[in-house]
């Protein structure tokens, strides 16, 4: 049967393919404009018509960033949250997680309650309260404080509970029976069979931390303690529009995260599938 | 039958060590329990169930400049209700999500094509749909920035040669909404197409074949079988999307600025909300904003889990 609609599917199969590549070029073609417009000058840039091409390919407007916006501190800053937090959530929601889990303990379905609260709840309403708490002990405008509030996550913490949740509780019995007690037997045989969650989990912080903006606008206001994508909105002048230095900005914020996409694109996609859309 | 023996020898196991501890191994599991929970609520306590607290009391109160705090009621509630910024916020955040909803149809879609069997380049197509996704959010909105600028910006270069008039996409009340909701689906939408192809892929094919049997077409198999069968992840990518549309701030912060002369009439919730609590520093009446955003998202959630009774089909 296969073989007698074989010509009538290659057909179906050629539209399929038409849409698919029209769709998907004018998914990329924001990036093919942003990418062009670095290299344009001011001029060519306010030019009408617009122009695909640039005359020469300029790097100035990548220079004009350097120049124009502490762009390695905000770099740093971006790294050291990206690390610091997912370091964090890996250690403090796979052990809450695991908790949750497989160990019983007293008043465990009402705590995991509270903490599907924090989930449900919008990030917006601890903004305030979280701004106080810095003020009081010294934290505003500090890399620390940006960072802070990502070290722990309700979220995450679910996230893991599921995933132990699917994992088979007789590894555990077997290991407690040889003799190793409860660290041991979260630390040395559940913690490694957790591994696509704890991948799901620390991209999802990754990703997150990366491209925040409210909380950096909100608890920093010296410009070499943001991070990349709150410092990025500072570039914007306050007479002309600079589009190459806008283009080159935004494309030396987002490049990053794109490029450990590329390099990650499966586990990505798996990630973000399984954390749904948090 | 382990069940019986794994304690007894648990036990013996831990004879040695419950010598010291006079705890019994119930004790012990929960002890590690609470010890496994304890940095996580040490730090939610702190960073978010204080702050939840905080926020409704807030929204009680009058705050000064200085550090003087007194109870007003209900005032800020009432407020709210007669404010036309909080209204016209109400109002865009309201479009922003009808609009985002668009992304939904267009997911399944794409998501359908993408679960033609045996199709070829299909991990190419999902990284070029999936590549806004991973784009920092304030770099999308200067990207579109630009190319919704009305003289040299490609979109209405692409207008001109089709033939139409340039359109003033940023200075317009509503269409500015419009235009900002769309940049919101161009980067949801690779996200959506995944969690839906996913759901598709969990479609039986005999079930197809059968109703081809049937003599029943694609678009029929399609709406009769398909939809159905995937009516449960649907609603679930259509709830997180209104969720995450009445909570929109990065895209309209970016591609609306002070300068915008619709500027005031361009506001959401949550970017109203960061302009009273921020700049204005009226703390008390942004507390009461945002806990008004939780009730509307609260009430939207609640209305689509009414609705979906009438079209979601769980097997």
């Amino acid at each position: 049967m296969a073989r007698v609609r074989s010509s009538e599917s290659v057909r179906a199969h050629l539209a399929v393919h038409a849409v698919l590549i029209i769709s998907a070029l004018a998914m990329v073609f924001p990036f093919f404009w942003q990418v062009m417009t670095t290299f344009k000058t001011q001029t060519e840039a306010l030019q009408v018509p617009p122009q695909l091409l640039p005359a020469t390919f300029g790097f100035d407007a990548y220079r004009q960033v350097l120049q124009r916006i502490p762009f390695v501190d905000m770099f740093n800053n971006s790294v050291l949250s990206v690390v610091t937090r997912t370091v964090a959530q890996l250690i403090f929601c796979s052990m809450a997680g695991y908790a949750f889990a497989r160990l019983r303990f007293p008043f465990r379905g009402t705590l995991f309650v509270m903490l599907l609260a924090i989930m449900m709840v919008p990030r917006e309403i601890y903004l305030i309260p979280q701004t106080e708490i810095m003020k009081s002990v010294g934290l505003l405008d500090t890399v620390t404080a940006m960072i802070a509030p990502g070290l722990f996550s309700a979220f995450g913490t679910f996230l893991m509970r599921q995933f132990f949740l699917t994992l088979p509780e007789s590894l555990a019995e077997a290991a407690r029976l040889d003799g190793a007690n409860r660290f041991q037997v979260f630390y040395l045989i559940m913690l490694p069979l957790a591994k696509p969650g704890l991948i799901a989990l620390a991209i999802f912080t990754a990703l997150w931390t990366w491209n925040e903006l409210l909380w950096p606008l909100v608890i920093i206001s010296t410009s070499s303690n943001l991070n990349l994508s709150a410092g990025i909105s500072t570039l914007s002048g306050e007479y002309v529009t600079d589009y190459p230095m806008l283009m080159a900005g935004s494309l030396m914020a987002e490049l990053p995260m794109i490029v450990l996409f590329l390099v990650l694109q499966k586990r990505f996609i798996e990630g973000i599938a399984t954390t749904g859309m948090k | 039958m382990t069940d019986t023996v794994a304690p007894r020898l648990r036990s013996v196991a831990n004879g040695a060590k419950s010598s010291c501890f006079a705890l019994s191994e119930r004790q012990r599991e929960a002890l590690t329990g609470y010890l496994f929970i304890l940095p996580l609520f040490l730090g939610a306590a702190v960073l978010f169930f204080y702050p939840i607290l905080r926020s409704f009391e807030l929204s009680f109160m009058q705050t000064g400049v200085f550090k003087g705090e007194t109870f007003v009621g209900l005032k800020h509630y009432r407020h709210l209700m007669d404010d036309p910024k909080m209204w016209q916020a109400m109002v865009n955040s309201m479009i922003y999500a009808l609009v985002g909803l668009l992304e939904v149809p267009l997911a399944i879609f794409f998501a359908s094509l993408l679960n033609t069997p045996g199709l070829r380049f299909l991990s190419f197509y999902r990284v070029l749909f999936f590549l806004p996704v991973v784009t920092m959010p304030t770099a999308v909105g200067m990207v579109w920035q630009l190319l919704y600028n009305v003289d040299y910006g490609p979109i209405n270069q692409g207008l001109a040669l089709a033939g139409f008039p340039p359109v003033s996409w940023l200075t317009q009340p509503v269409i500015v909404i419009v235009a900002v909701a769309a940049v919101g689906i161009w980067s949801g939408l690779g996200q959506s197409i995944i969690l839906i192809l996913s759901g598709l892929q969990t479609v039986p094919p005999d079930l197809h074949e059968a109703a081809e049997m049937d003599g029943a077409g694609p678009l029929q198999r399609f709406f009769r079988i398909t939809l159905p069968m995937i009516s449960p992840t649907i609603f679930l990518v259509a709830v997180l999307n209104v969720i995450k549309s009445l909570q929109v701030f990065d895209l309209i912060y970016i591609m609306v600025g002070p300068k915008n002369p619709v500027f005031d009439q361009a506001q959401t919730i949550v970017t109203y909300f960061f302009e009273v609590g921020f700049v204005e520093h009226d703390r008390g009446y942004a507390a009461a904003i945002v806990i008004s955003l939780l009730a509307m998202i609260m009430m939207v959630t609640g209305l689509q889990f009414y609705l979906q009774k009438k079209w979601v089909h769980y097997g």
